[in-house]
Order: C-alpha cells, then sequence, then structure tokens
C-alpha cells in the first residue's frame, strides 16, 4: 500500500497528497470517537454493577432475532466497504462504486430494523420518561435509557456514516477519488469500521447479558 | 540556524488575503496566520465580557442587593465562569499563538489540514454565539455554576441546554484544533526539525493537543447527556429514576481537570521560549522541561477525583487521588527551576515580556502551593467549596495561563502586526495589572480561611473588610488591562515599524520579516541547529 502512494517521504509535503498525514489525522478522530463513546460504556458498566438482575431481566425484553440479524448486516457490509477500497485500488471503478452502494443499502437496512426496534418498544410504552417506564424498577428505567442513548447514538453514526459513503461514492464516479488517490475513501472505511465495533460491543452488553 | 530569506518587498499576510476580499478575505481564509488572528480577536472580546461580568460580581459583594439581585448573581457567576474557561483561557494560547506560529516554528507553509482549522473557528464562533445568546434569551441566563452539577442542572429552568449545547460545539472545535497539531507537528517539520530541536512551545503545544484530543470528547458526551436529561428525561444523573448524580461529577472532571492542563500547559511553554530569549542563554535543560510537559499532561488524567474528596467517595480512592496530585507538583516544579537557571549567569533585559514572564513564575508558584494545600485530605475537608478555591484556580488560570498569554502578547506582538508597541506603557500597565491582581486574589485566600463560601450572594459582617479589599482589587486591576490593551490597540496603529528580530530571538519566526508573508518561507528553512542558541 504504501510504495504506491506515500509519494512523500521527506517531513515537508504538499498539503493535499498527504497520504500518512490524512490517515493520521483519520486515526486521531477515531480515538476521540473511543472516548465519546467511552463515556457511556463507562456508566453502562457502572450502573450494571449496581443494578445487576435488573439489567439482566430486561435485556430479555430485547429482540434478540432483529439484534443478530442487524449484526450481521453491518459486519456484512463492513466487508463490502473493504472491498470497495480493493476494487478502487486495482482500478476497478465501476465494481467499487457498486460496493460502495451495497454498503449504503446495508446500512440504511440496519436503520430500518432498529427503527422497527424502537416503535415496537415505543408501542408499548417504552421510552424515556415514559409512564410504563417510570413504574419499573430503577434498574430497569436505566436499562431502557441506556438502551436508547447508546443505540441511538450509535444509529446517528451509522446515518452520517451512510451520507459520507454517498458521496465517496459521488466522488468515486466523478475521479475525485481515484486508484492514485484514495484516502478519503479509506478514511471513509475506517470509520465505518469504527462504527462496526461499536455495534460488536453494544449487542452483546444489550442482548445477549440474559 | 537556516540562512535568513527575507525581502522587504515581500507582501505581508496582512495584505495578502487570497481568493476572497475585505472581510470575507479573513473569515474564509486558510492561512494559520489569518486564522491566528480571528482566533486572537475573538478570544479577547470573550475575555472582555468575562472581565466585566466579573467586576460586576464584585460590585455585588461590597454591597450585596444594592446594584444585582440573587438570581443576576447566580447567572453572573456561572457566564463568567463558562465565558472566561470554554471560550477564553481554554482555546487561549493553542488557538491563537499557536496558529499562528506552530507551522512557523517547524518550518513548514501551514498546518496540516488549513480547511479544517478554518471549521474550527467557525464552530468556535458558533459555539461561543449560543453561550452569548443563552444570556439574552427568554428562560433566563443558566444559573447552574459552570460546573453544570447535576440534578440542579436538570431541574432548572434557566437556559442550560443553550449554553451546554455551545460548549458542545466549541469542544468540537477544540478537538479538531488539537488533531490538526498533532498531525502537523509529525508530519510537518522542516528537514532537520528533528524532536529534540522543536522550540519548548511546540512540545508544550503537542502535549496540549493530546489532552484536548483524549479529553474533550468526554466532556462533549457528558454535555450532551444533560442536554438528554433536560430534553428527554432519561435519568442517569437523576436519582429519583435511578440514576446518580455523582456519576455527572465524575465525568465532568474527567474533561475538566486535564482541561486545567489544556489552560496552563501553553502558557509553560510560551515563558520558556522568553526566558532564553531575555537572557540570551541556552535554556537549562531542554529535555527536561520538554518531558515535564507529557509528565504533567500524563497525571493531569488520573487526579479528577480531587474535585470531588467532599461528593462522596471511598477512603482508598481519595488517598490515591491525593497522592497523584502530589505528583504533579513534581513536572510542575522541575519547569520553574529550569526556568530560574536560565536566568542565572545570563545577560537578562528585564523588557515586558519577560516581567509578564517574572509575574507568572511568582504567581503561578503561589497556585502551585495552595493546589497542594487544598489536595491534602485533611485540609480539603475544610477548604473544599470556599474562597480559598477561588482563590486558588485564579492563580492558576489568569495568574498563570492568563499572565503567560499576556507575555506571549508582548513578545509576539511586533511579529504577529509588524509594530512595536510603547515599553514603557506595558511596563506600567503590567505593574498595576500584577498589583491589582494580588490584592484582588488574595483576600480570597484569606476570606476562604476565614470560612467564607465560594458562590454566595451574602456574608457575615466579618468578611466584610477583605470582601471590600477584593472589589478594590478588581478594579485596579481592570484598569492595568485598559492600559495594556489601550496601549497595543494604539500601537496596531501609530507604533513603530517592527524590525524583523526586535528581541534577538533565535527561533525561526525571527528570520521572517515583520510581518511575515502569506507563505512564510520562500524557500523551506534546513535546520542545522537546536532552537534557543545566542553569540
Amino acid at each position: 500500500m504504501r510504495n504506491t502512494v506515500d509519494r512523500n517521504e521527506g517531513s515537508i509535503s504538499e498539503k493535499h497528497l498527504d497520504y500518512a498525514g490524512a490517515k493520521m489525522g483519520m486515526w486521531i478522530f477515531l480515538f476521540t470517537e473511543i472516548l465519546f463513546f467511552g463515556g457511556l460504556f463507562l456508566l453502562y458498566s457502572v450502573y450494571r454493577v449496581k443494578y445487576l438482575a435488573d439489567f439482566h431481566s430486561s435485556a430479555s425484553e430485547l429482540d434478540i432475532v432483529l439484534g443478530t440479524a442487524n449484526t450481521i448486516i453491518l459486519l456484512t457490509s463492513s466487508m463490502f466497504m473493504a472491498l470497495s477500497i480493493s476494487s478502487l485500488r486495482k482500478g476497478r471503478k465501476g465494481r467499487s462504486i457498486l460496493f460502495q452502494l451495497i454498503t449504503i443499502g446495508l446500512g440504511v437496512f440496519f436503520l430500518v430494523n432498529k427503527y422497527f426496534e424502537w416503535s415496537a418498544h415505543i408501542h408499548q410504552g417504552i421510552y424515556p420518561d415514559s409512564p410504563v417506564l417510570l413504574d419499573m424498577a430503577r434498574g430497569r428505567i436505566i436499562f431502557f435509557s441506556l438502551y436508547y442513548v447508546m443505540t441511538g447514538l450509535h444509529g446517528l453514526h451509522v446515518l452520517i456514516g451512510v451520507a459520507i459513503i454517498a458521496v465517496m461514492a459521488a466522488f468515486t464516479q466523478r475521479e475525485t477519488v481515484s486508484p492514485l488517490d484514495f484516502v478519503k475513501l479509506e478514511n471513509t472505511g475506517l470509520y465505518w469500521h469504527f462504527v462496526d465495533i461499536v455495534w460488536i460491543y453494544l449487542f452483546p452488553l444489550f442482548y445477549l447479558i440474559t | 540556524m537556516p540562512a535568513e530569506s527575507m525581502t522587504t518587498s515581500e507582501r505581508s499576510y496582512l495584505q495578502e488575503g487570497g481568493r476572497f476580499k475585505g472581510v470575507f478575505s479573513w473569515i474564509f481564509t486558510t492561512d494559520h496566520k489569518r486564522i491566528g488572528i480571528l482566533y486572537l480577536a475573538s478570544i479577547f472580546t470573550f475575555f472582555s465580557i468575562g472581565v466585566i461580568i466579573g467586576l460586576l460580581m464584585r460590585l455585588n459583594l461590597i454591597e450585596p442587593g444594592r446594584f444585582i439581585s440573587e438570581r443576576t448573581y447566580n447567572s453572573l457567576f456561572t457566564v463568567h465562569g463558562v465565558i472566561q474557561i470554554f471560550l477564553f483561557i481554554i482555546p487561549g494560547i493553542p488557538a491563537s499563538f499557536g496558529n499562528f506560529f506552530l507551522p512557523i516554528h517547524l518550518g513548514a507553509r501551514d498546518v496540516a489540514f488549513p480547511r479544517l482549522n478554518i471549521f474550527s473557528w467557525w464552530l468556535y464562533i458558533s459555539g461561543g454565539a449560543l453561550v452569548i445568546l443563552s444570556i439574552f434569551l427568554p428562560g433566563g441566563a443558566p444559573d447552574t455554576g459552570w460546573t453544570f452539577y447535576a440534578p440542579y442542572s436538570i431541574r432548572t429552568t434557566s437556559n442550560v441546554s443553550l449554553a451546554a449545547s455551545g460548549i458542545f460545539i466549541v469542544g468540537f472545535s477544540s478537538i479538531l484544533t488539537g488533531l490538526n497539531f498533532v498531525t502537523t507537528i509529525h508530519r510537518l517539520r522542516a528537514p532537520g526539525m528533528t524532536w529534540f530541536r522543536m522550540p519548548l512551545f511546540i512540545w508544550s503545544l503537542y502535549a496540549t493537543a493530546w489532552t484536548q484530543i483524549l479529553a474533550t470528547p468526554v466532556l462533549a458526551i457528558t454535555l450532551l447527556l444533560l442536554i438528554l436529561e433536560r430534553s428527554f428525561g432519561i435519568g442517569f444523573f437523576e436519582p429519583l429514576k435511578g440514576g446518580d448524580p455523582i456519576m455527572f461529577e465524575h465525568l465532568f472532571w474527567m474533561y475538566s481537570h486535564p482541561a486545567v492542563y489544556i489552560m496552563i500547559l501553553p502558557a509553560m511553554g510560551v515563558v520558556s521560549e522568553i526566558f532564553p530569549v531575555f537572557s540570551r542563554k541556552n535554556i537549562f535543560g531542554y529535555k527536561a522541561v520538554a518531558f515535564s510537559s507529557l509528565g504533567i499532561a500524563f497525571f493531569g488524567y488520573l487526579v479528577w477525583g480531587h474535585h470531588m474528596f467532599t461528593s462522596g467517595m471511598s477512603d482508598i480512592s481519595r488517598v490515591i487521588f491525593s497522592l497523584i496530585t502530589f505528583l504533579v507538583a513534581v513536572p510542575s516544579g522541575v519547569k520553574v527551576f529550569n526556568w530560574i537557571a536560565t536566568m542565572y549567569k545570563g545577560s537578562v533585559r528585564v523588557d515586558s515580556p519577560l516581567l509578564f514572564c517574572l509575574a507568572f513564575i511568582f504567581l503561578f508558584s503561589i497556585a502551585g502551593l495552595t493546589g497542594l494545600i487544598i489536595g491534602t485530605l485533611s485540609l480539603n475537608l475544610y477548604l473544599h467549596g470556599t474562597y480559598f478555591i477561588v482563590g486558588h484556580f485564579h492563580y492558576t488560570m489568569f495568574g498563570g495561563a492568563g499572565f503567560g498569554f499576556f507575555a506571549g502578547l508582548h513578545y509576539w506582538f511586533p511579529k504577529m502586526f509588524g509594530r512595536m508597541f510603547n515599553e514603557r506603557a506595558a511596563k506600567i500597565a503590567w505593574l498595576i495589572m500584577f498589583i491589582g491582581f494580588n490584592i484582588l486574589y488574595f483576600s480570597m485566600f484569606l476570606l476562604g480561611l476565614q470560612g467564607m463560601p465560594r458562590r454566595y450572594f451574602q456574608y457575615l459582617p466579618q468578611f466584610r473588610m477583605n470582601h471590600i479589599l477584593s472589589t478594590v482589587g478588581s478594579w485596579i486591576l481592570a484598569a492595568g488591562l485598559l492600559i495594556m490593551f489601550g496601549n497595543l490597540i494604539r500601537a496596531l496603529f501609530r507604533g513603530e515599524k517592527a524590525p524583523a528580530n526586535p528581541w534577538g530571538g533565535s527561533t525561526l519566526e525571527w528570520t521572517l520579516p515583520s510581518p511575515p508573508g502569506r507563505e512564510n518561507f520562500r524557500e523551506t528553512p534546513v535546520v542545522r541547529g537546536g532552537p534557543y542558541t545566542f553569540e
């Protein structure tokens, strides 16, 4: 990878062509994302220790089939994201765009599933500050609030990711992103994998701890 | 040092605006120098608002209730804190001098991501506007204190959500600036600019940038949760719904303690630049000063609990937090002794930048030593939540970071604007500010020891004397600030033309004309030695 694109062996370089610099910036941004979600994972850990039984009983109310389906969908989309990058690097522009569109499709599919999942809970009257929820044990209130906030924030990241990949597909079409300069697409891929990894943690923490 | 590369005919960055004309050549610029100036102007605008609010608070305290109502007073200390911390001192030095001098110090043309850089300024201004807006919109200015402690911050009807969103956005700007700086330092050093030839200002910016990157997201999520708590009642910090307000404090201080080092480290970097130049001597212990910046940044993550000794925490955690708090004093002490050792046997020239640095050492030492007093568990129980704390952090933030900022302002003013200020007026301003500062804030230590709680609108008669003293100090300090800014603003228009190197500095910015040209270096400099070499 490096030998094809890293045209900047010296330490001073043109700003737009600094491949390693662009990658570095993206990795640092992802660190900040980890810490951003980290605050929520911290709250999750503390409240799970405090309300162990409530967390386990609430988790059994989540739809494990939809959760598993969404995990598979997101993992598959990550694979297509990676394929689109390697296609582009081999110079196959059309295939790269196709794979990006599939990634977008899977991302949207994930969100649609999430929508039905949330709707089902809201239909039961379970949403933050709802009378039904406030009648429940305190641990359950916190569990469902964490569920909404964490999957909501994750869903927002999926949505942003879908939008960015759409822009990338347009860029690839216009050859702003090309086999010679694909760092934007690669950074988008990094972001998409990050979103995927967050879900890999959310899935067991909410669906599998019954 | 690199060969001088300058001509007098070259147009400076102030004249060469790029694609746009007039005001747009500033607000749409991608030139790091113009962005630095944008930040400088906006930061000092917010600073003046903060100062005026501070003066109003002090005014209330000579005669509580006569000028200002209780509710307004609560809003005043909240907004004062929010503005001075999030809009003045945190972006402060890195965003203004950092943007201007980081690429120049490294021998680069710009930062790694110039467009991201101007985007950061836009975020900063939008966030700042929201904070200011929250003062005036119906609902009332936030009245929670700048810490937004739950559960009061959840229940108050004032514009907490708006102010919190403003800070959230400013936080993004801070993260992006940090990201930009780290990448720039790694990727854009000129040939020969090895890590240990970088000016110490860059080392301090590097440590600061990592802290901005790693701490600010935690503040972002905390404020986001506060907003969600207020809009949707998620209950994370609400005891009635199973939440825990102490968790808010933990999350808040996990950012806000490292943030203290975001404020002070760049100021330490500035004075590390100034001491060698005005002592005509290489810095004493370059590597020790460089690594102590990283040390402070590292330990800074591990001490947040010392804000919460009285909030409810196990004894063992309190002992550990207290111990690590003491450890922070070690790298800070290393720096102070190295600056003093730099002056030893140097040929010291006492110009205004050095005076501000000396004030910095004096005030920061008081700040550090009182920090050890309140970091001690037994004393903390007595002093927590009193004026002693207020005195302590003003000595750190204003006496340390603020005076460091002013030192840099006088040191780099000729380079940034190409004009000299009146040295005599600068010295007078310095003296008045130094005296006013100590009267204003030292009396707070005394008040705290007497037991006066912070944030109280009203007080018992025995505190009156020190409150009056403190308020008088605030007037003296304000007069000093007026003279200082008046002198600098006058110099912008009427000052003599500044030579390229008025102070005899040896870092790369002094090889450029004052003010520098648009592209900084006409040819990329090749660095052959350390940053501080004097004949």
